[in-house]
């Protein structure tokens, strides 16, 4: 492997930086808060107190442990690799986001904010932090772009009947992008009591690395879970990517065992030569939304529009510690299509009686392919990080069925 | 002495005014402002995610993009404006992104041929100077920097280190556009980074009427007039340089008097 440091879990640097990825491109208005939250989450992560909040609200209130699964009609239809899923699909809320929302929202009350704003893709982030908020009685606004507004109306609904206030964000092509800039323009207006619970594992320092750390339970819990029932590490792991989230819950406590591959799975939508939401197979290193970052952009460095029909994967940047880990090795990233991402989401629901996301059914499409080259003593362990109720309606609309 | 220099040692403040690159017939309009009265033109690189503006920039950015505006269009705006007004310090205003596509020594020496004076770049925290400001300090173009009400004591310094040109005070904790700042709160600001600085002040965000500008400029070096005459563009069109004649010579009158 080129460029091997002694250990893939010692970053970022003091400075927020993984590699020349990472950092804070923030305005001005921010870097107080910014440099607030980071000495508070320092704090929080010192004191036994949040972490033993955080565990009892993972286990009493998501439902966690989530189980780890082996798929044995999956397995068998593709021939190859056994095939295991960490179902954190299970989760209240019906994804990983919340685990990461609980995390935050501690550390909301912790710096005394009163007041809690969030953007939202698929509407998944949106729900989990609406929800966290009913939990902790603090009133809360979601950025949404007016198309997925209009896409994914059942999660709309269900923001509201949380308490949450729905924004639909009108500005750019009125999807993910826009809203997290729309919440960045209300965060600058409202720092004194305002929370930003970011989504994914994205914006600037120390956002990137917390997020991983509080996702970090899913790839806990299942090196131990795995160890407990089989007795070995996997030989691979896979995750989809959207800002990068459930990705690198999974890997970050798996980097330092040299042989556990790991797979992240970008949405390559139409395909890599026309719309795609790929930032690391298409994109270049650039600046957006606080972090240095593989982005899709022209020769100007305008973004340019992202498309997948996971709205979850729809967006043209990625977490800065992918970009990093793309860099170094020691993480592979490959993409699909949407139709390949559909055919595995039909294949996963007839073997396993599984309706997964339309999300991991990227990782699963992978998998599709990885499992046969692989010999059949061999273990893939795939993050199943939603479920895909969110979604029956599209999945209906792409296989031409009228609902 | 350097352009920008020279504008802040006038002998009133300075009226600071920004319109968005390839939003209208820029080089018209940019002659009008002058003809006004503006002493220091900033210059809007159009980025597809201002962050930090308000509606009526962000529709500004997405007009001149959906025009087909290109970052080469910017530089030849700034390297003909140049021709036009020898003396007339050009600042230019923009995102990260757009700046550091091609590498900071290309933006850099890009910025030289243009004739541009300074940069200013909303994003780019003190924190990652090295993107950009080692270029620009090599090349000799000033580099702006922000200073906000959360801007503390002890992270001024921060901002201060490697500023140059002048310093940009934002009046309200928020994005460009119409909320404003109360003069008391700007005057006590200025006034504390007065003495840390020997830098001129600059205040912009909110501020849109003669009389907002002449109350600053009682107590600041210079105002920054953006979203008002953005929307002078966005209603009158092809006849927009009569209308910003028109406010700049009012903004420029309140400015240069507000202190006789
Ligand atoms: C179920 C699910 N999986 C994955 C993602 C992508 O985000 P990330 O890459 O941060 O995990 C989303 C985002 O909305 C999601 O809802």
């Amino acid at each position: 492997m080129e460029n091997s440091p002694n250990s893939f879990r010692t970053q970022p640097d003091e400075r927020g930086h993984f590699g020349q990825f990472g950092g804070r491109y923030v305005a001005e208005t921010l870097m107080p808060l910014i440099l607030d939250l980071e000495k508070e989450y320092r704090a929080a992560k010192a004191d036994p107190s949040f972490k033993e909040e955080f565990d009892d609200l993972l286990e009493h209130y998501v439902g966690r442990p989530s189980p780890l699964y082996f798929a044995p009609r999956l397995t068998e239809e593709l021939g190859g690799a056994q095939i295991w899923f960490k179902r954190d699909e299970l989760n209240h809320t019906g994804a990983h986001k919340i685990n990461n929302c609980i995390g935050q929202i501690l550390l909301a009350m912790r710096m005394g904010k009163t007041r809690i704003i969030a953007e939202t893709g698929a509407g998944q982030h949106g729900v989990a932090t609406a929800t966290v908020c009913a939990r902790f009685g603090l009133p809360c606004t979601i950025f949404m772009g007016a198309t997925d507004v209009a896409r994914q109306q059942p999660n709309v609904f269900r923001m509201k009947l949380l308490g949450a206030e729905v924004v639909p964000v009108t500005s750019g092509a009125a999807t993910l992008k826009d809203a997290m800039n729309e919440a960045l323009r209300d965060w600058v207006a409202n720092v004194h009591d305002t929370f930003y619970i970011i989504g994914t594992a994205a914006g600037p320092h120390p956002y990137p690395e917390l997020v991983r750390d509080f996702q970090s339970v899913i790839g806990k819990e299942a090196r131990e879970q795995m160890l407990a029932r089989t007795g070995r590490l996997p030989d691979l792991l896979v995750a989809a990517i959207g800002g990068g989230s459930n990705a690198i819950g999974l890997f970050h406590p798996f980097l330092d065992d040299p042989d556990v591959g790991m797979l992240g799975v970008e949405a390559a939508g139409h395909g890599l030569d026309k719309q795609h939401a790929a930032s690391l197979a298409g994109g270049f290193p650039g600046i957006l939304h606080g972090n240095k970052t593989y982005l899709l952009q022209d020769e100007d460095g305008q973004i340019t529009e992202a498309h997948s029909i996971s709205a979850g994967l729809d967006y043209p940047g990625i977490g800065p510690e992918h970009a990093w880990l793309k860099e170094t090795g020691r993480v592979e990233y490959t993409a699909v299509t949407d139709d390949e991402a559909l055919d595995a989401f039909q294949l996963l629901c007839r073997t396993e009686g599984i309706i997964p996301a339309l999300e991991p059914s990227h990782a699963i499409a992978a998998i599709v392919k990885r499992a046969k080259e692989m010999p059949q003593d061999s273990v893939i362990l795939a993050n199943l990080c939603g479920r895909g109720d969110k979604d029956i309606f599209t999945v209906a609309e792409a296989l031409g069925v009228e609902m | 002495m350097t352009r920008l220099a020279s504008a802040f040692a006038k002998p009133h403040p300075a009226l600071v005014c920004f319109i968005t690159a390839g939003d209208g017939d820029t080089a018209a309009n940019l002659d009008a402002l002058v003809a006004g009265g503006a002493d220091v033109i900033e210059l809007g690189m159009p980025f597809t995610d201002p962050m930090a503006d308000g509606p009526a920039i962000q529709a500004a950015n997405l007009r001149s993009l959906g025009g087909g505006t290109k970052t080469a269009d910017v530089l030849r705006i700034a390297t003909d404006f140049r021709a036009r007004h020898p003396d007339v310090p050009l600042v230019l205003m923009g995102y990260a992104n757009p700046m550091v596509r091609r590498g900071p020594e290309w933006f850099a020496e890009a910025c030289t041929r243009a004739g541009v004076d300074a940069v200013i770049c909303v994003d780019l925290a003190p924190e990652e100077d090295p993107d950009l400001g080692p270029a620009l300090r090599e090349a000799g173009i000033s580099l702006v920097r922000l200073a906000t009400p959360t801007t503390d004591a002890s992270r001024l310094p921060t901002v201060l280190e490697g500023s140059s040109g002048f310093l940009y005070y934002v009046a309200v904790a928020g994005i460009t556009g119409k909320q404003q700042a109360a003069i008391e709160s700007i005057e006590s600001n200025v006034s504390r980074i007065k003495r840390s600085t020997d830098l001129p002040i600059a205040v912009g965000f909110g501020v849109r009427t003669p009389e907002q500008a002449a109350e600053i400029a009682r107590v600041a070096d210079g105002v920054v007039v953006g979203s008002a005459l953005v929307e002078i563009i966005a209603e009158h069109g092809a006849n927009a340089p009569a209308k910003l004649r028109e406010l700049s010579a009012a903004l420029a009158a309140a400015v240069h008097e507000a202190r006789n």
